[in-house]
């Protein structure tokens, strides 16, 4: 086969395409370690950074630390869960220097982030989702991740308030137990306002699908519902949408209130800069890495966007109590006694979960209010 | 052109054969390589427009993609299942059809090798590998060979039939993995059952590159052979160049158009079985992952020729591999490195025109 042809033809031409360009090794480009002198941090985005959504969040936190002196973070988007974000993580490692990744998306954990973490045992990785478990997984991986519920809560209250058919909506990827977590808060947020309102849920099928989101709002306010949130990566056309036809609409992973500046209550927002601060901090003192990270709003791992123009008086006044009473540490959301919507008690009278337990982790029903299927 | 002035104009009777094939190889070589020249200096006005140094970035191009040898298991990495989803659109290309659905084939293919693997967990590793590619292979050609057979029969057009075929394939995989066959314990991430550790396919020997390769330089080289020395191939182009040509001849047009799609269809199947065995240990989501549509482009910058793959695959896996560094060096946006695809794509594609333009590549003494 004419491979050695092709090889020399291809070395050839590209080497003319950067005629001029003699690199010599002297060029600060072709030194192996390009920063040298800083704690290179690699952050790996499966989105755009501005995705209004699950990436930018994650960038937020990147970007402010940056600004810790003696940090560079080197940063790559749109990387795909397969060997490709392997390969991102040996590049960032191999080719930059860095001592700290944090792969962001969900699905880096396992294989590839395993792989690699056993492939570079002096790089510390850590990823965003609840996986590392103690005994199973590498010292020198971890996990962090937020009770982003107790946000959507509060969306749930501010949008028991708004609403006037008492008809909600909330657009979702996949029926998995971190989303159905974040229907039932929301749902049953806005039931302590309004006990009879219901929630019709629309499962899109995958974390980024523009056309069935904007498709799904404007069904949903066809019939009749007047504030809608959501749970995919980048609530912006779901946002855009509800502003658009002139209802009410509560964020998610990040501020959107820019995309609405009418309809726009409230959101349930990452405040990522936490973990990352820490994670960050433990490394460059050398300090043993924190395998398992988790907080909620107390711990200042998730926060609520600020109230949108309309969220009234009495809306501010019942979500701020209750925050104040998160903040403290003693407000359950999922206290019996708790039925789904097929009529099943799935959490009985006088059982009161606390957010770190794990049967919230495996919740695979939806609260009755909740008008959909999982 | 180094290549003509380096042989010497034999005299005799064979030598203008001989120098036509050179004439025509050179032709074939020297388009791509200058419109690939072209689109390389057009990208470096973008990226002046957009306030970086061009210079910059073509070092950072080659050190990101050829350079080392780190950034050639990168490359190769990336190369890889593109290889296998190219011939999903050379070979039924050959043939006079357009199929865009590698990405069905691979992910129904990955589905098929999932399941045959946990149903065989426990039997040799090799056994079980062998009845995944072979589930994987199968189940791509059936998809793909539908995309021929509603084109053949009904009419279809194949590129749109191909693209729905892939939605559909698409929702069949979701509705399969989120439902009748995920792993209870896929939490967050629905799965199916893993397969045997023992059965995963490994890397090359000392290299940071999967067996997938290996299997996609093979197979291109299979359908090299298929498609240029049999005559099956030869009927293959015969449909390929007129179809009511092949008919009056009494060839199978249909046999073929489906077969070709069948061959296509197994290429992809077996890029799915390799991202499951290979990578991911079970199907899932991560499986739609755009390799499908990736091998379109690779391709037509191949011009459908089995062999051109796998160098223009591993181009395209060092553009993919450099726009990692531009990304991180330059905080070059992630759609810089579509940028310098689409580039290339179209300079290549215009230059298809210019194919026995040149007299200098002509056959002489005809």
């Amino acid at each position: 086969m004419s491979h050695d042809l092709h090889n020399r033809s291809r070395r050839t031409a590209l080497k003319t395409l950067a005629a001029g360009a003699a690199a010599t090794a002297a060029s600060p480009l072709w030194l192996p370690r390009a920063f040298a002198a800083d704690f290179v941090v690699g952050v790996i985005y499966v989105g755009p950074k501005d995705d209004y959504g699950y990436s930018q969040a994650q960038a937020q936190a990147a970007a402010a630390i940056k600004k810790m002196p003696g940090v560079k973070v080197i940063e790559q988007e749109k990387v795909a869960e397969t060997t490709d974000v392997q390969k991102v993580m040996a590049s960032m490692i191999e080719e930059d220097g860095a001592k700290l990744v944090f792969p962001t998306s969900f699905g880096y954990f396992d294989p590839h982030m395993l792989k690699m973490a056993e492939k570079y045992p002096q790089v510390r990785f850590a990823h965003c989702g609840g996986l590392w478990t103690e005994g199973k997984h590498p010292k020198n991986t971890a996990s962090y991740f937020g009770y982003i519920d107790e946000c959507q809560y509060l969306n749930g209250v501010c949008a028991g308030h708004a609403t006037k058919s008492k008809k909600l909506g909330f657009i979702a990827a996949k029926p998995i137990p971190q989303v159905l977590r974040n229907i039932n808060a929301f749902t049953l947020g806005a039931k302590s306002v309004k006990p009879d309102i219901t929630t019709q849920v629309i499962f899109t099928g995958d974390w980024l699908l523009p056309v069935k989101e904007a498709e799904a709002a404007n069904s949903l306010i066809d019939q009749g519902v007047d504030v809608i949130t959501m749970h995919v990566d980048s609530p912006k056309v779901v946002v855009e949408t509800c502003e658009r036809r002139g209802i009410h609409v509560c964020g998610y992973h990040a501020d959107q209130s820019a995309l609405a500046p009418k309809g726009y209550l409230t959101g349930a927002e990452w405040n990522w800069l936490t973990p990352y601060t820490t994670h960050v901090k433990d490394a460059m003192a050398g300090k043993p890495l924190n395998n398992f990270l988790r907080g909620g709003l107390k711990e200042g791992f998730v926060k609520p966007s600020p109230y949108g123009k309309a969220v009234s008086e009495g809306a501010r006044k019942q979500a701020d109590a209750i925050k104040a009473q998160m903040m403290k540490g003693d407000f359950a959301i999922f206290k019996g006694e708790l039925k789904d919507n097929t009529g099943k008690v799935v959490v009985p009278a006088g059982t009161v979960h606390k957010q770190t337990d794990v049967v919230l982790e495996q919740m695979n029903w939806l609260v009755a209010g909740v008008i959909g299927k999982v | 052109m180094e290549a003509v002035a380096a042989l010497p104009a034999n005299a005799g009777t064979r030598a203008p054969l001989a120098s036509d094939a050179v004439r025509r190889a050179a032709e074939g070589l020297l388009i791509p390589l200058g419109a690939l020249a072209v689109s390389m200096l057009l990208f470096g006005v973008f990226v002046l427009v957009l306030g970086k140094d061009p210079i910059a970035v073509y070092q950072l191009i080659w050190k990101g993609a050829f350079s080392t040898s780190f950034a050639w298991q990168n490359t190769l990495q990336r190369a890889a299942p593109l290889i296998l989803t190219a011939l999903c659109v050379a070979i039924p290309a050959r043939a006079g059809l357009i199929v865009i659905g590698a990405e069905g084939a691979l992910v129904l293919g990955g589905l098929a090798a999932a399941v045959s693997g946990h149903l065989l967990s426990g039997h040799a590793p090799l056994a079980v590998q062998l009845a995944m590619a072979l589930a994987a292979m199968t189940t791509g050609a059936a998809w793909i060979a539908l995309a021929g057979g509603l084109r053949h029969f009904r009419g279809v057009n194949e590129t749109i039939g191909s693209l729905l075929l892939t939605y559909i394939a698409i929702a069949l995989f979701n509705h399969f993995v989120e439902g009748p066959l995920r792993d209870p314990a896929s939490l967050n991430k629905p799965s199916t059952m893993p397969i045997d550790e023992a059965s995963m396919v490994g890397n090359l020997p000392g290299l940071d590159v999967h067996w997938g390769l290996v299997f996609g330089v093979v197979f291109c080289l299979a359908c090299h052979v298929l498609v240029r020395h049999t005559v099956a191939g030869f009927a293959l182009r015969v449909v390929g160049g007129n179809v009511r040509a092949a008919r009056l001849a009494g060839l199978p047009v249909g046999a073929l158009i489906l077969g070709s799609c069948a061959v296509g269809g197994a290429a992809a199947g077996l890029a799915g079985m390799v991202e499951v065995a290979a990578v991911h240990g079970s199907a899932n989501a991560s499986l739609i992952a755009g390799y499908g549509y990736a091998g379109i482009l690779v391709a037509f910058i191949a011009r459908h020729n089995p062999l051109a793959i796998v160098p223009v695959a591993i181009l395209v896996g060092g553009i993919n591999a450099s726009g990692s560094i531009l990304q991180r060096r330059l905080d070059l946006p992630d759609a810089t490195v579509l940028v310098l695809q689409g580039i290339a794509f179209m300079a290549i594609l215009a230059a298809e025109t210019l194919y026995g333009r040149a007299r200098l590549f002509q056959p002489r003494g005809a």
